[in-house]
């Protein structure tokens, strides 16, 4: 299991908690979405297990090298070309690991990241001559140069219109299985979460928890009727726990 | 088992519900994908020279020159006091010839920027400690900021005092104008960094040099270049200060001084002259220096379209 949580909880000064008491467990390779309304502590929970902020209790496993992360925006540096930017994660990486690398490997490894993405021919362009989607591809990439069993994703199509949306989950969904990485999808899009996810998680609103899973099957992904069902089971309990907060 | 693309095959696209008619064939999406690439990133655009940059300034110049000398030949002054351009110019032509035009800039502008970029190599460091650091931020950012509206001409008298009419002395004034400046810069520009380069930064695993110089200095570029910028004017201000007031000694001879000598023989052609050289030197410097690299740094970010550079 990379990633266990146990009675997890989070809050900020003295403030209601954010999260409260969250359980999961998550296998290696497995695809998970977490589903909530905006303001559940969706990304206070990511942003737990990168690191970035400690839980205030409870504990926590994740795997001791870290997570890779990909943020909603692309948050690619804008001094750096696509290329430089992975090449960045890939030097970061290899001296974390004690590794030393030369930049001509560095620079055959991030072609092949950008094959992987298929954006060959746009390593030396910069971020903002790119569109949202090459952009959020440049930082998937980059995400997967940082070679970690775990990739954690904060509603990263979140910005893009409806058909690179769909092109990039059928992208995502390739490399997930090319790479085998440990994904946790947070979205608040239910479609999203039953498209890519293998489970579907619903974090409740203030305090964030995690209230109800689902099993995302095979059958799911190849029946629209089934699939059209889950969804509707799957918001009709998201928007109940949303109306709970309306007295 | 059937893989799911021979699954994929024998549904209709059109009933997918969780992803709409676009789950197909690979090398269809492989096409899309590139379409969409094509029509969203920006068509690169190679620019000639733009004339009006060269232009506009020219005119302005002219324009300027031209008032002047309608003002002159009114004869309302005494040509002494005000001289006209062409006076101003022949004076620099003697000048020239007797060899203060060359001394003067040359002298004054190899302090100047030997000053400024000693005081770079001094105030990067120190001023990236003191923006990385808020307990040594919050110690020393008021007097940081306090020494930079001192005007460093406060120091000459000090300057002589400890280091006699020597170059020590204009190079001690120099310092202390142009530190605090790009230090200042530098702090505000790395103030000015959205907070999730650092996320990226520590998710990518960088340790506290690594963000130092691979994420925060360069994001803090476009403030730091300002800074920069800054720097120079004040290193050049003071210089220009400082060799008004202490002249002699050791002191070579620098624009500054040539100001203060025709100050002295109330030679009034001689003044202008002075004057507009360090002009020069000032716009020469934007020009070929900060202007490009500016220009180069906000373009490569994409912060230059809509603006008026």
């Amino acid at each position: 299991m990379p990633v266990v949580l146990e009675h997890l909880g989070k809050r900020f000064g003295d403030g209601a908690p954010v999260l409260d008491d969250v359980n999961a467990s998550i296998a290696k390779g497995e695809f998970v979405a977490l589903l909530g309304a905006s303001g559940c502590g969706k990304s206070t929970l990511l942003n737990i297990l990168a690191g970035l902020e400690q839980p205030t209790s409870g504990a926590l496993e994740v795997p001791a090298d870290g997570a890779a992360f990909m943020f909603q925006d692309s948050a690619l540096f804008p001094w750096l070309t696509a290329r430089g930017n992975i090449e960045l994660a890939l030097q970061l990486a290899d001296k974390n690991a004690g590794r030393r690398s030369s930049k001509a490997e560095r620079s055959a490894r991030s072609t092949e990241l950008l094959e992987l993405v298929h954006l060959g021919g746009a390593g030396d362009k910069r971020p903002h001559e790119l569109s949202g989607g090459m952009r959020q591809r440049v930082a998937l990439a980059r995400s997967l140069a940082q070679d970690r069993q775990l990739l954690l994703m904060d509603e990263p199509f979140a910005a893009l219109d409806a058909i690179t949306r769909d092109l990039l989950h059928d992208e995502l969904e390739r490399i997930w299985k090319e790479t085998g990485r440990t994904i946790v999808f947070v979205t608040h899009n239910v479609r999203e979460a039953v498209r890519l996810g293998q489970r579907v998680l619903l974090l409740s609103s203030r305090p964030g928890r995690v209230v109800a899973e689902w099993d995302v099957t095979e059958e799911h992904r190849t029946d629209a009727g089934s699939a059209g069902e889950l969804t509707a089971t799957i918001t009709r309990r998201l928007r109940e726990e949303i109306r709970r907060h309306a007295n | 088992m059937p893989t799911e693309q021979d699954v994929l095959t024998v549904t209709e696209p059109s009933e997918h519900i969780t992803s709409p008619a676009l789950k197909g064939n690979p090398e269809d999406l492989r096409d899309l994908e590139a379409g969409l690439d094509k029509l969203q990133s920006d068509v690169q655009r190679k620019a000639g020279i733009d004339w009006s940059r060269v232009l506009l300034p020219i005119a302005a110049l002219v324009v300027l020159i031209l008032v002047w000398q309608f003002y002159v030949s009114l004869g309302l002054k005494r040509r002494d006091l005000v001289p006209g351009p062409l006076d101003v110019l022949g004076q620099m032509g003697v000048l020239w010839s007797e060899g203060k035009v060359q001394e003067s800039v040359w002298t004054s502008l190899q302090r100047g920027l030997f000053g400024f970029l000693i005081s770079v190599v001094i105030a990067t460091p120190v001023g990236l400690l003191l923006a990385q650091a808020a307990p040594l931020r919050r110690a020393f950012g008021p007097l940081i900021s306090g020494l930079q509206v001192l005007p460093s001409v406060a120091w000459v008298p000090a300057a002589i005092i400890w280091f006699g009419l020597t170059d020590a002395t204009v190079y001690f004034v120099v310092f202390m104008g142009a530190i605090p400046s790009i230090i200042n810069g530098l702090i505000s520009g790395v103030d000015q960094i959205p907070p999730q380069y650092r996320s990226v930064g520590k998710v990518l695993g960088a340790n506290r040099l690594q963000m130092a110089l691979q994420i925060v200095l360069p994001a803090a570029l476009p403030g730091y270049i300002g800074g920069l910028k800054q720097g120079w004017a004040f290193s050049w201000r003071s210089l220009m200060a400082a060799e008004i007031i202490a002249t002699g000694g050791s002191i070579g001879f620098g624009l500054g001084s040539l100001l203060d000598q025709g100050r002295l023989l109330s030679d009034m052609a001689t003044v202008m002259t002075a004057i507009l050289l360090i002009l020069a030197v000032g716009i020469l410097i934007e020009l070929l220096v900060f202007g490009p690299v500016e220009k180069r740094l906000l373009q490569r970010r994409g912060l230059l379209a809509g603006g008026t550079r």
